[in-house]
């Protein structure tokens, strides 16, 4: 390498800066006062490669006698925390009936247009509807295209709609990712019933649209 | 016809005669009054809100609901302001010189606050599902006037929902608020007196008589009068959530009343139908005829795309079908390979028609429909004319049923007399007659009508034809079909297939009332804007987009442009200046 030749190397990252910095500066609304970073210039010991060598072997050695930190997965499944937003489910109410009252505010929540509801007045005729008004005829949740923001639960009125901690969703076909009701309301079966109940429900304790909860004689004195 | 536009109006505009100007002051706002008002009409115009829920502009005044209450004195020539000591309603009060109202002190604000508690106490709060949520009295003036809390501990009253009260009303009784706006329009406005207050105090209910419900042909403006959820729409019931919809000014086309309406539409599918406020046209009603009366335009007989070749031919293997709404992959397959069906079609039809006229003088007739807009019924006058001199204009069939429907009626439902008339369903069951008239009276003497014109056909004077439909039941006329079909040439652009549309040797697919733009004129000669509210099923189009192209005039179909080429070249549209139609729209005929 010539003394020339060390010059132009050494000198090429400000160049270049400079030639950066002067082409910015002709193009309309650059910043004047920006500060440019440069990467350092490597020295002696950087060049040689060596001692980082030595230390990424230090590295591995060390990780031979500390604690394995790999996750066995699918054989061993890990436990979600329980306010982990993951599929949803459509709460029952304590009849067994969806609780939901299609009022469509998830639907108005939802950032990513992935449900779906079709309202139809509920079935007078049925004793067991007899004091409800409306009932979603058709839920549908599209979980492809879900972004698992949770709103839908927080807009939800009556708490009928809940992300569970279940992560793991898989489909063969895109048709399969769409959850109806009748799957939504599965989802709620399976994690009432195996004690996976999200923490951020307040279970069992219903807005007045969803039930009517006799007041009791304590709260009428206060 | 300007003693017609008066007869809609109400009472109040007969009291609304330009009085000698006052001066009221509203809130410190001082503001210049000339007709006769209430203290809500003088604060709207000052651009103060007071709110209300039993007082509406075409009923008479109760005061009941007690949500208007201001305070209100007299300033004197003086200067000197004196209050009164009580709060007065302000829709009862009338505005007279030198009024005072202040509607934002405490003491007002208190009121309006406690009557919201008091119309709330029994109120269910089902917003959740109540179909009025989004456009609810209750839920807007709670966010504006209202108290966050209820202090009611005890349960609160609940009351069977009344499923009898008509064909297409539901009233959900533990929502309503008493302001009777629904017993006083079927007193006052349709006159048939089916809605009541049954029994007294808290458990005071809106009924009909047994076994009378309410049915009458105005009975859907209840469900609109309605401040709160209490009275619904069986028919929009639980359709749509109201935030979903997006509504569009237009003109309904059921009678050549031509009332102003808004279409909510929402993903292309019209969902309700509502009466817009117009003075001019037919004040804040409608009648349900037109409310309910625009299923066809989803119907499944709508023609979703261009067609040539006789239908009935079609085991010839002659016909060409271009239709998207086939089911199945092979219709997709077949839309891929025709990309777009319409500029040969169109192309083909033009030149069948230049060709026929060319060699059979005078022998073609154009069969215009008074469901046409102006600008539509214009464009085809003009190419038509190009094509060949001699052709002849014909007017289609004109639906009319029996006579004029005139409300108030009278207990044994006799029509009012002339001026006490407050709304009237117009036999004429079309938008446009005048118009289209209008029109080819420029390009043609005397209008041919529809039985001439078959008479014409059978006997051989037309042998090719252009028909334009857009009638809502399509042609069932088995005499008409038969004679149409008999045509050398038949053209036919129409919106609904029918037996004419399928002996036709071209179908262009149009538009019905919600998928074109531009003016119909009613019976008073008021000119009012259509507007696109959805897209026309398949690959039907606007009938201005096709007869623009079937024309072959250069640029899109903008319906300004051609209502200010329409005030120049016809004297009677001059009115229409350059073009621009307001809300309420242009008198011009």
């Amino acid at each position: 390498m010539t003394d020339a030749q060390t010059q132009t190397n050494g000198a090429q990252p400000q160049t270049s800066g400079e030639t950066r910095r002067a082409a910015n500066a002709e193009q309309p609304g650059a910043k004047k006062n920006v500060k440019w970073a440069e990467s350092p210039t490597l020295g002696l010991m950087e060049t040689l490669y060596l001692p980082a060598i030595a230390s990424g072997i230090g590295t591995t050695i060390r990780r031979m006698f500390v604690r394995n930190e790999t996750r066995q997965y699918p054989e061993v499944e890990p436990i979600m925390p329980a306010n982990y937003r993951g599929v949803h489910r459509l709460n029952r109410d304590s009849q067994g009936r969806v609780k939901c009252v299609a009022c469509f505010l998830c639907q108005t929540a939802c950032p990513a247009n992935c449900i779906s509801i079709e309202a139809a007045a509920a079935p007078k005729d049925d004793p067991a509807w007899q004091d409800r008004d409306k009932f979603p005829e058709k839920f549908e949740i599209d979980e492809l295209r879900c972004i698992y923001c949770g709103m839908c639960e927080q807009a939800c009125p009556v708490d009928a709609i809940e992300l569970t901690s279940i992560y793991d969703l898989t489909g063969a076909t895109r048709e399969e990712m769409m959850f109806d009701k009748e799957k939504l309301l599965e989802v709620f079966d399976i994690t009432s019933t195996t004690g996976k109940d999200p923490v951020r429900t307040t279970s069992g304790k219903l807005g007045p649209a969803s039930e009517f909860v006799e007041p009791q004689a304590t709260q009428l004195r206060s | 016809m300007t003693t017609n536009t008066k007869l809609i109006d109400k009472p109040e505009s007969k009291s609304s005669v330009a009085q000698a100007p006052k001066t009221v002051f509203i809130d410190n706002i001082e503001i210049e009054i000339d007709a006769k008002c209430n203290l809500v009409q003088a604060a709207e115009k000052a651009g103060v809100e007071i709110p209300h829920y039993c007082w509406h502009p075409d009923l008479s005044v109760v005061a009941s609901c007690r949500m208007c209450l201001v305070e209100m004195g007299t300033k004197s020539a003086s200067g000197e302001v004196t209050m009164l000591p009580r709060l007065v309603p302000a829709c009862q009060t009338l505005a007279n010189p030198g009024t005072v109202i202040k509607t934002n002190t405490e003491k007002v604000k208190q009121a309006q606050q406690q009557t919201l508690e008091f119309l709330l106490l029994n109120h269910p709060l089902d917003c959740s599902i109540c179909d009025q949520a989004g456009e609810c009295y209750l839920q807007d003036y709670s966010y504006k006037f209202g108290r966050p809390h209820s202090r009611l501990h005890e349960p609160k009253v609940q009351r069977q929902d009344k499923d009898h009260i008509g064909d297409q009303i539901a009233l959900f009784t533990d929502r309503c608020v008493m302001c009777t706006r629904c017993v006083r329009f079927t007193r006052e406005v349709s006159g048939t007196a089916e809605l009541q207050v049954i029994s007294r105090g808290s458990v005071e209910e809106i009924d009909v008589f047994p076994g009378q419900p309410c049915n009458n042909k105005l009975a859907g403006n209840v469900v609109d009068l309605c401040p709160v959820g209490a009275l619904c729409s069986k028919d929009f019931l639980y359709k749509k959530r109201v935030w979903w919809l997006k509504s569009v000014e237009s003109v309904c086309p059921g009678c050549s009343t031509g009332c102003s309406i808004h279409v909510d539409q929402n993903k292309d599918q019209v969902y309700r139908i509502r009466p817009r406020e117009n003075p001019q046209a037919q004040g804040s009603f409608m009648c349900d005829d037109g409310r309910f009366g625009w299923k066809y335009i989803h119907g499944e007989q709508r023609l979703t795309g261009p067609r040539q070749g006789r239908a009935l031919g079609e085991s010839n293997g002659n016909a060409k079908m271009h239709s998207s709404n086939g089911n199945g992959v092979q219709a997709n397959q077949a839309d891929l390979a025709s990309v777009d069906p319409w500029p040969d079609i169109l192309l083909n039809a033009r030149s069948a028609i230049a060709k026929f006229a060319k060699s059979n003088s005078g022998k073609f007739v154009a069969v215009l429909s008074p469901f046409m807009a102006c600008e539509e019924a214009y464009l085809l006058c003009t190419y038509l004319r190009g094509v060949d001199a001699k052709i002849a204009f014909a007017m289609g069939p004109v639906p009319r049923q029996g006579q004029d429907d005139c409300y108030p009626k009278s207990p044994k439902g006799e029509p009012p007399s002339r001026d006490k008339v407050r709304f009237t369903i117009r036999a004429e069951k079309c938008p446009n007659y005048r118009g289209v008239a209008a029109i080819v009276d420029r390009f043609q003497d005397r209008i041919l009508d529809f039985d001439g014109c078959l008479n014409g056909i059978r006997n051989g004077t037309y042998g090719g034809a252009f028909v334009v439909g857009g009638y809502p039941d399509g042609w069932t006329d088995a005499n008409t079909v038969a004679v149409l079909a008999s045509l050398k040439l038949l053209v036919v652009l129409d919106m609904v297939r029918s037996p004419v549309s399928d002996s036709a040797d071209f179908v262009l697919a149009g538009a019905s009332f919600a998928e074109r733009e531009g003016i119909v004129i009613n019976h008073g000669g008021l000119a009012q804007l259509q507007r696109v509210a959805i897209r026309p099923p398949g690959d039907a189009r606007g009938d201005g987009r096709i007869l623009m192209e079937l024309a072959g005039r250069k640029g899109l179909y903008h319906s300004q442009s051609l209502r200010a080429e329409l005030a120049k070249q016809i004297p009677k549209f001059a009115k229409l200046g350059n073009g621009e139609i307001g809300e309420e729209g242009v008198q011009v005929l």
